[in-house]
């Protein structure tokens, strides 16, 4: 495949690129810049922070779990370019050195680029921003203390990239490499998969990027989802809000904010800013993963799912596109194109539980959206990740508590309801009875929400 | 001078260009080969067979060895011979290398590793501490014991008994730039080795002893890591005994870095425990006599464990004067990773178990635990030295009739300088602790659901290697003719500011600007024999040795300048990048310069052994820290009592770093320092399932500290004081003591559990989530 993107300012043409070559790798071993450093390998240190410029602006990504034709008609800034051309120090570089932010300063680069990219934004609330960077040393307090003392200097005028895009960059050719695709639009996506039905498809790669990086799977014919604009847009209807399956995950959240704050919530705590803004609502539906966090969350919401064959379109209430472990009802060739949910009065909490409150897998995720009028449960949806082997509602629980009283009455009899839905195994992230009794509690705790009871340690101020 | 000056780190401007390079960037002759380690994938038990020749076969493969196929059984143990680089057969535990694979890249050899078919004749694993136990599988022969006293008879007839026990799990060292080594041969079968290590003189010996050939045949360079911990000790050993062992073989450059999940996988951790306690104190919560039983998973292999366990029995103390005290430590024989240094070294792991006591006895009798604690201080030494700036009238739970006799540690060593009741006292103030603890309990009452906790406990920690000999250090300083400095010692930079640090006493030695001195990396060709960079000992032992090498010099050109201005040494002065020689003035350069035209030697070596240290360690008598160094921190936190969930509100720390060498650095260890001893009590769980595979093998289960982690207010002081000791410059180690700082996160946790039910809450480290509502479940009774 071949590719152009702006390289820290300079114009880079690869041709012939295997698409699954790490920007990573790519940078360190072919490029010779050195500056951007491997912590994990899988996303989850933030060492190999870049920054990436497209025509929605310039966000975080980790290089580990970023393919190079994912790169395509963008640009890209490393640590080496957060100085000027002159070698002058970024204001975050200067605040570093002044706040004595690095020790060991193995982590230092992807930091600098995090928070060159939070400062270019301007964006202030560090905290968030650099969630997904890792730093063993520091216990990150003098970091923190350069970010809010570079928050007021100007932008350097070197970082402003214009991505190749923009001015009128060409697709990925792929004559050379036939088994890689990247189309530009769904109707493209749609045939070219049913043609090859066992290619994969990958959107924002954050877990397609561990099969290669961890497993060291081969992945013989890939279908890359970024090109196609027509799956990122999200439309809000009077009655309806549609998320496109190629919508990134902090775009999720800024749609969220307005619409379901405490989806929000969710999702400011999904990932970090790199992992937001390279995964898709689609990947993290599609994956099937009993511990994805969106899914709960949208089907509490009563979200439906579009799938495309072709020119076939199928829908179909999400809970039902989760069969069991590792199997969704999805057909060879058939992709998602879209999640959508009614518009509804904001009843909906996400519970998002684990071990670490940023950055940290779900060991239960539950998702309640409870309406009660005149002090009685007119209906309930609810919803949990982590409890079974597919993201699962909970009928029982639901049952159990319509016509109830909402108080703790509603919590009573509920309370057999919960056995009858869920059997949670034990493992590295929690035991069965620990997800158990905080499911349980979960509930309680949206009952004493709604009471107006301060309920989480979040908000605690010192 | 430069001392004392808050300068940023040395390499601080390379960190943030991304321009200071580690181990992992160096550019690589053309033919380097790449290696990964095939991994046991069964905890215990034989190897029946292994079909490699997929791998061999693979695209880009070398060379693919087993053990024999290597030169010698290319031990990697730092201490007993007992590790093997490559299995010889027997498997001990999950993640052991059994072959090795040599490819043209890192992702050939990652790939290749997995085409290996492996065999093997399974055995039951020894996973626990309590199969340990019933196995008998240990180190030594049977339990060390160290005793003052007859703790058992004191505790009986002591107006109040309690006994208990607190688990407190494994730490992974996640040090951000993993293990890596690259080796490069030379000549006449010599090898360069670059390894990420704290310890290049053990690689260089690991090294020639797997080569077969003197140590002066092999060459050590180390730069810089990115964060050892205690991990880079001796656990990089392998990597680098793996490339030399290949390089010989293959006469090619070869390097070798662990992939993030191999790292996890193979090398170890630090030791988790078991404390088990029984104690017996008045009715004012003043111990009159405890046994303690030190339960300690040491995995597969000896490594250092003897010595960590030592260590937590020297701490089973921490501030507090234990009139009657047995101590039982056994060091269990397991079949997971070796368990190995991290900061600290066992001293925390000791530490807690007594501060879980001062927490129960004050539980018990109801009192404020801070109350308790100042209650069994050692006494207030009055004569505490240049350490302690106000007088000990500040002990107010004290009333010592004794003094004397409540100064000594259970091993016998005198606590000279306890300066912790003026620190505890100003941090009690300045952390505003008694009305915040009337605060938290006024909002507690208020709270159904959340609730807060509130803890304040003190650290002091011992200095020095226990294993006396160790205690030495080397450096080499040249001063060139233009006046420029060259400085090298036996220390490595991981991070703490080493290098800066002493060249800030290079720097002031010789009165020149500190960009007159460059900071070299640490090779074994300059400087020989030298000891790990641990036990907080870096700047202590090799800021002394750089001092004397720097002395000596000016010594030599004080000498020569007095001859030739006709004046007398000791009228010749260096300051401010000039030197002074009677009415005479020369810029250093200058003087240099003169030297050097007098044929006088610009070049010295500088070396420092510890005093005062003495230990026999299997009596538990002696003095095996040359000083102590002392802290206190005060934690709040909030908890969710139906998730368990926590955050820490706010820290204050109040750290005794003697006279500071650089009060910037050290401020930085002790932020970090809490920060990962908090990690290491809450969110770092390692988790290891009944085949004995460890879980949580990389970032994405195992949850070091993130950014939103640290406290909402962090407020970290210096206690302003000088070590009574002769250190460099009168400053104190800060490397380890800090860390201990997290344990007041604990406590806090438990204070707010406690504040959730009825009893007290035994809550068990790492206190994550689940274990804390474990503990609230199990005082309602909900269990
Ligand atoms: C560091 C880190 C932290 C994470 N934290 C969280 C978290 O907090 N919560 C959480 O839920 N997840 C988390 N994840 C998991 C991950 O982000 C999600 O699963 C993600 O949403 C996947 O989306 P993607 O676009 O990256 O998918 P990809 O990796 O590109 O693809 C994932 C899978 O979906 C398929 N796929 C993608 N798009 C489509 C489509 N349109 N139609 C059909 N199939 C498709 C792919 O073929 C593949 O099988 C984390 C991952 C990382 C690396
Ligand atoms: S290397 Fe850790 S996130 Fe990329
Ligand atoms: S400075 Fe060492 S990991 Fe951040």
């Amino acid at each position: 495949m071949d590719i152009t993107f702006l390289l820290n300012g300079e114009s880079v043409e690869l041709r012939g690129v295997s698409p699954t070559v790490t920007l990573l790798d790519w940078l360190r071993e072919t490029r010779g810049l050195t500056g951007t450093k491997e912590g994990c390998n899988e996303g989850d240190c933030g060492a190999c922070t870049v920054m990436v410029t497209d025509e929605s602006g310039a966000r975080p990504l980790n290089a580990c779990i970023l393919f190079l034709p994912q790169l395509h008609g963008k640009a890209i800034r490393t640590v080496e370019g957060i100085a000027g051309p002159d070698g002058s120090l970024h204001p975050v570089q200067q605040a570093m050195i002044e706040h004595h932010g690095s020790q060991c300063g193995f982590c230092t680069p992807g930091f600098i680029v995090s928070m060159a990219c939070a400062h270019l934004n301007g964006d202030t609330n560090h905290d968030d921003a650099l969630a997904g960077n890792l730093c063993r040393c520091t216990g990150y307090a003098p970091i923190i203390r350069a970010a809010e003392a570079a928050e007021k200097a100007p932008v350097p005028f070197w970082m402003n990239d214009v991505p190749p895009a923009a001015e009128g960059a060409t697709a990925p050719t792929d004559a050379a490499s036939p088994d890689v695709h990247a189309p530009e639009t769904s109707d493209a996506l749609a045939e070219l998969y049913a043609r090859h039905p066992n290619a994969t498809l990958i959107a924002g790669a954050t877990d397609v990027g561990l099969w290669v990086t961890k497993q060291m799977r081969d992945l013989p014919e890939v279908i890359f989802l970024n090109r196609c604009r027509d799956l990122q847009s999200v439309e809000v209807s009077d009655t309806t809000i549609r998320i496109g399956a190629g919508v990134t995950m902090d775009s999720v959240l800024t749609l969220m904010r307005e619409h379901h704050p405490s989806f929000a919530e969710m999702v400011r705590r999904y990932g970090s800013a790199q992992v937001r803004a390279a995964a898709t609502i689609g990947g993290n539906i599609a994956n099937g993963s009993p511990i994805g966090d969106n899914p709960p969350a949208l089907v509490a919401l009563g979200a439906t799912l579009h799938l495309r064959f072709r020119e076939t379109h199928r829908e179909m209430p999400l809970e039902d596109f989760y069969i069991d472990y590792g199997k969704q009802d999805r057909h060879p060739g058939e992709f998602v194109e879209a999640v959508s949910f009614p518009r509804q009065p904001n009843r909906l909490r996400v519970y998002k539980l684990s071990k670490r409150f940023d950055q940290d897998i779900s060991a239960v995720c539950g998702a309640f959206n409870i309406i009660v009028d005149d002090g009685v449960v007119s209906s309930a949806r609810v919803a949990f990740g982590g409890m079974a082997g597919i993201p699962k509602r909970a009928i029982h629980v639901e049952q159990a508590l319509i016509g109830q009283r909402w108080t703790d009455e509603a919590l009573i009899a509920a309370w057999e309801a919960w056995h009858k839905d869920f059997t949670p195994m034990s493992d590295m992230r929690a035991s069965a009875d620990y997800r158990l009794t905080t499911a349980r509690n979960m509930l309680s705790r949206y009952l004493l929400e709604d009471l107006g009871a301060d309920v989480s340690v979040l908000e605690v101020t010192p | 001078m430069s001392i004392a000056k808050p300068l940023p780190h040395d390499a601080a401007k390379l960190h943030v260009t991304g321009a200071a390079r580690y181990l992992d960037d160096i550019a690589l002759p053309a033919n380097t080969l790449h290696l990964a380690f095939g991994l046991a994938s069964i905890a215990a038990g034989r190897v029946t067979s292994m079909a490699l020749d997929a791998a061999r076969a693979a695209p880009g493969v070398v060379a693919v060895m087993t053990a024999a196929d290597l030169p010698t059984d290319c031990d990697c143990s730092p201490s007993a011979h007992d590790e093997p680089l490559l299995s010889d057969g027997t498997v001990h535990y999950l993640g052991q290398p059994l072959f090795l694979v040599a490819a043209e890249t890192h992702l050939q050899a990652r790939r290749a590793v997995r085409l290996a078919q492996v065999q093997y004749d399974k055995a039951e694993p020894i996973l626990t501490i309590e199969e340990a136990l019933a196995a008998n599988a240990r180190f030594e022969d049977g339990p060390i014991v160290w005793e003052r006293g007859a703790a058992e008879a004191a505790i009986a007839s002591a107006a109040r008994q309690i006994s208990g026990q607190i688990e407190m799990g494994a730490q992974e060292h996640f040090y951000l730039e993993g293990q890596s080594a690259l080796a490069l041969p030379q000549e006449g079968g010599d090898m360069v080795v670059h390894a990420s290590t704290q310890h290049p003189t053990e690689i260089q010996h690991k090294v020639a002893h797997a080569l077969g050939i003197p140590m002066h045949g092999v060459r050590v360079e180390t730069r810089r890591m990115g964060g050892g911990f205690g991990g880079k000790e001796s656990q990089g050993n392998a990597l680098a005994i793996a490339c030399a062992v290949v390089a010989s073989t293959t006469r090619r450059p070869a390097k070798m870095r662990y992939d993030r999940d191999d790292d996890f996988l193979i090398t170890g951790k630090r030791h988790d425990f078991r404390i088990d306690y029984h104690v017996g104190f008045d009715p004012a919560g003043r111990i009159a006599g405890i046994t303690f039983r030190h339960y300690t998973r040491c995995g597969w292999a000896q490594d250092l464990s003897l010595p960590v366990a030592d260590r937590a029995m020297l701490h089973a103390d921490n501030a507090y004067y234990l009139p009657a005290v047995r101590i039982e430590s056994h060091r269990l024989r397991t079949n997971t990773q070796s368990a190995t240094a991290f900061r600290g070294f066992g001293g925390p792991q000791g530490m807690l178990g007594i501060e879980r006591v001062m927490d129960h006895i004050a539980y018990d009798l109801g009192y404020d635990p801070l109350q308790v604690r100042r209650a069994n201080y050692y006494g207030a030494t009055g004569r505490g030295g240049l350490s302690a700036p106000r007088l000990p009238e500040a002990s107010p739970s004290e009333g010592i009739s004794e003094p004397e006799k409540r100064q000594t540690t259970p091993f016998g060593q005198p606590v000279e300088d306890f300066i912790l009741h003026e620190m505890t006292d100003r941090l009690a103030e300045t952390a505003a602790y008694e009305q915040r603890r009337a605060a938290v309990a006024a909002w507690n009452a208020a709270n159904p659901v959340l609730k807060r906790g509130l803890a304040l406990t003190p650290v002091k920690f011992g200095i020095s290697f226990t294993l006396t000999h160790l205690n030495q250090a080397g450096a080499l300083v040249h001063v060139y003719q233009d006046g420029s400095v060259h400085m090298n010692h036996g220390g490595t930079e991981m991070g703490q500011g080493l290098f800066q640090k002493v060249a800030q006493v290079a720097a002031s030695r010789f009165g020149v600007p500190l960009e007159a001195v460059k900071i070299t990396a640490t090779d074994t060709a300059k400087v020989p024999n030298t000891s790990a960079t641990a036990a907080s000992s870096g700047s202590d032992l090799n800021g002394m040795a750089v001092r004397e090498a720097c002395d000596t010099i000016r010594a030599r050109m004080a000498d020569h300048l007095a001859l030739l201005y006709q004046s007398t040494p000791d009228a010749v002065t260096f300051g401010d990048g000039q030197v002074i020689i009677g009415d005479e003035t020369l810029s250093f350069a200058r003087a240099a310069q003169l030297c050097y035209e007098g044929r006088v030697s610009l070049s010295s070596t500088g070396f420092y052994k510890t005093p005062k240290v003495e230990w026999d360690r299997i009596k538990g008598q002696g003095r095996p820290f040359f000083y102590f160094a002392y802290g206190a921190a005060c934690s709040e936190v909030v908890i969710d009592t139906m998730t368990g969930e926590y955050r820490i509100l706010r820290a204050d720390i109040l750290h005794d770093c003697g006279a500071s060498l650089n009060p910037a650095l050290d401020l930085g260890q002790i932020e970090g320092g809490y920060v990962q001893g908090a990690g290491w009590l809450t969110t770092e769980e390692l988790v290891w399932d009944e085949a004995g595979h460890l879980r949580t093998h990389a970032p994405s289960t195992y949850k070091i500290p993130a950014c939103a982690d640290r406290p909402d207010i962090f407020n970290v002081a210096l206690w302003d004081g000088e070590n009574r000791e002769e250190t460099i410059y009168r400053s104190k180690a800060v490397g380890e003591p800090p860390f201990m700082h997290g344990i007041s996160v604990l406590m806090a946790l438990s204070d707010a559990v406690a504040a959730s039910g009825d009893g007290y809450p035994s809550l068990d480290a790492p206190a994550t989530p689940e274990r804390v509502l474990k503990a609230i479940r199990s005082l309602r009774n909900e269990l």
